[in-house]
């Protein structure tokens, strides 16, 4: 059934990297042993009271101002209740109608809300199966409980899994580059909930929805939604209904098990935290949390491609992965060499690529080839004194041994041959060589070109510009 | 009105088990709460913020700086069952 629309809004939980938890002195840790990080407050004792984390606070107003958020001139925190062994006080302290921020955007997509919240305690499920089903007893540790959470709510804007998962990526690397988490999704520091459904296209309605759960990597985040969808159309092509219900995410097989469905789980009666009284931002809060702003990745993205002519994809890659960002910034400081939008390839096409077959997970900026002589090289093949394979030899020189790439060119006898009598021979003789296919272009199939070109490419070792090849044999089979 | 099915509602999201005569007296009682709370309806309330707090402070904060946390057999000592240097639970899930 095609006529139905994906409909994927995205709840995302950052875990903020404050020395300390939301609301008490323990300080945040992972992996350490259970309940050494606790205390009368973040366990709950009669008689204690919680006092807000500032640091926490100015990261919160961080993410709001890198998200373009609307700052709440007051923000209140509430009381959500139920009752479950990860939280000690049998209510979680969130923020219900007064977010420390409202309306923002991020790549396009609308940001509804961004508000702090603590995390509850981690519950290790013991007995016979150890999953969550079936399990006999818990553990709870509390080192987790009280952790400052900031939670991200998304428009239901996404309209397929993969620019959900593309969001979600831009969205860390967004996080990432404000120093306030460490946004690590198997580590649970960034968690990315989904909540799924479908309509008929161009239906302005929302379908019932379900929330997806426990997708901890951004491939999972993918695998789930596709699944998910998949359900809801199969279960409308059948003519039932989806049910509104939470979903658990199993890694292992991609499979979607419904959680028990907590009875009223959904009724958290929210009221003002008594406890703690109004934050209203101060100039000098917002000063701080917007100081050293870095150019978001989306906007970086814009600029490249609007402003630099780079094309989308490589423009995606220097916006997103800082390390080849600074390396082109570098590069295009350079004085001269190939254009932006040629550099830009270079960089996120064979750098990237040598770089990674080099094994080591190599930063571009400690490479040999310098971002100053990948530039260079881009002017070469852009110029036209070289052909691309033979800029490709020229890289793969560059990152080996570092250098200067006229002189590898020199040294290498790479310059291009074009029009001259050498790459005419070449030519002939590649036409001989191919007689069937020569037949065939003369009798006016152009495809068959192919196997001449490849003949001259190899004949020349890639010093012939491709363009320039193929107007030759055209020209010599009568066809130009 | 209270009906009694509310207050099984809410007598379940506290973890209350009240037996059918307790539910028929909370029925009666709450109701008659809600009926005196709602003489602040009486009152024209147009333009007045709804009053959060009583206390008239803002930005009550803290400096992010650790403190001691409790020794781990301090932390669990009123725990009634600890167990792997936790506090073991029955399953929510079972």
């Amino acid at each position: 059934m095609s006529g139905l629309e994906a409909v994927i809004g995205l709840e995302i939980h950052v875990q903020l990297a404050t020395r300390t938890k939301m609301f008490c002195g323990c300080e945040l840790s992972f992996g350490d042993h259970a309940n050494v990080h606790t205390c009368p407050i973040c366990l709950a004792h009669p008689g204690t009271l919680p006092v807000t984390n500032e640091r926490a606070v100015i990261y919160g107003l961080r993410i709001a101002a890198a998200l373009g958020c609307e700052v709440a001139p007051r923000s209140i925190f509430h009381r959500k209740n139920y009752f479950y062994p990860d939280s000690p006080k049998a209510y979680q302290i969130s923020q219900y109608d007064f977010p420390l921020a409202g309306p923002g955007e991020l790549g396009g997509i609308r940001v509804h809300r961004a508000h702090l919240e603590e995390d509850a305690a981690k519950l290790i499920h013991v007995g016979e199966s150890g999953r969550i089903h079936g399990s006999g007893a818990s553990l709870v540790d509390f080192n987790r409980g009280g952790t400052p959470l900031v939670e991200i709510v998304t428009e239901p804007d996404l309209r397929s899994a993969a620019e959900a998962r593309e969001w979600a990526q831009l969205l860390r690397a967004t996080l990432r580059q404000l120093d306030v988490s460490n946004v690590n999704m198997e580590e649970g520091s960034l968690r990315v909930d989904a909540n799924v459904s479908v309509r008929p296209e161009g239906s302005g309605e929302l379908g019932t929805k379900s929330e997806l759960k426990n997708m901890n990597s951004f491939r999972f985040l993918e695998r789930g939604i596709e699944a998910e969808l998949e359900r809801q159309r199969e279960l409308i092509a059948a003519g039932e209904e989806v049910q509104q219900e939470t979903l658990h995410f199993d890694p292992s097989d991609g499979s979607l098990t419904p959680l028990r469905s907590k009875e009223y789980s959904h009724d958290y009666r929210y009221f003002p935290e008594p406890d703690l009284v109004p934050m209203v931002p101060t100039e000098e809060m917002l000063e701080e949390a917007r100081r050293d702003l870095p150019e978001p990745p989306a906007a970086r993205r814009e600029r490249y491609v609007s402003e630099l002519g780079v094309s989308e994809g490589a423009a995606a890659t220097l916006a997103f992965e800082p390390a080849y960002g600074e390396y082109f910034e570098r590069a295009m400081g350079a004085p001269g060499g190939g254009s932006a939008a040629a550099t830009a390839i270079w960089v996120t096409g064979e750098l990237v690529g040598s770089l990674r077959q080099a094994d080591a997970e190599e930063e571009p900026l400690a490479s040999k080839a310098t971002p100053e002589a990948v530039r260079a090289l881009a002017g070469l093949v852009e110029e036209k004194k070289i052909s691309n394979g033979a800029g490709k030899q020229v890289l793969a020189a560059l990152v080996a041994e570092g250098g200067d790439p006229a002189a590898i060119v020199e040294r290498d006898g790479l310059g291009q041959i074009s029009g001259s009598g050498e790459l005419e021979a070449i030519v002939d003789r590649a036409i001989e060589a191919e007689p069937e296919a020569a037949d065939e272009v003369r009798k006016g199939n152009p495809k068959a070109i192919g196997r001449i070109v490849g003949a001259v490419m190899k004949e020349s070792k890639g010093r012939a510009d491709g363009d320039g090849v193929q107007k030759l044999i055209l020209e010599r089979l009568g066809q130009g | 009105m209270i009906e009694k099915g509310q207050v099984v509602h809410v007598a379940r999201l506290a973890r209350l088990e009240l037996s059918e005569q307790e539910l028929e007296r909370m029925a009666r009682e709450l109701s008659g709460i809600l009926e005196h709370v709602d003489k602040l309806s009486e009152l024209d309330l147009e333009g007045v913020e709804p009053t959060l707090h009583v206390v008239a402070l803002q930005n009550v904060l803290r400096p992010d700086e650790p403190h001691a946390s409790l020794p781990p057999e301090k932390a669990l000592e009123s725990a009634p069952d600890p167990a792997e240097g936790a506090f073991r639970v029955p399953s929510p899930q079972a």
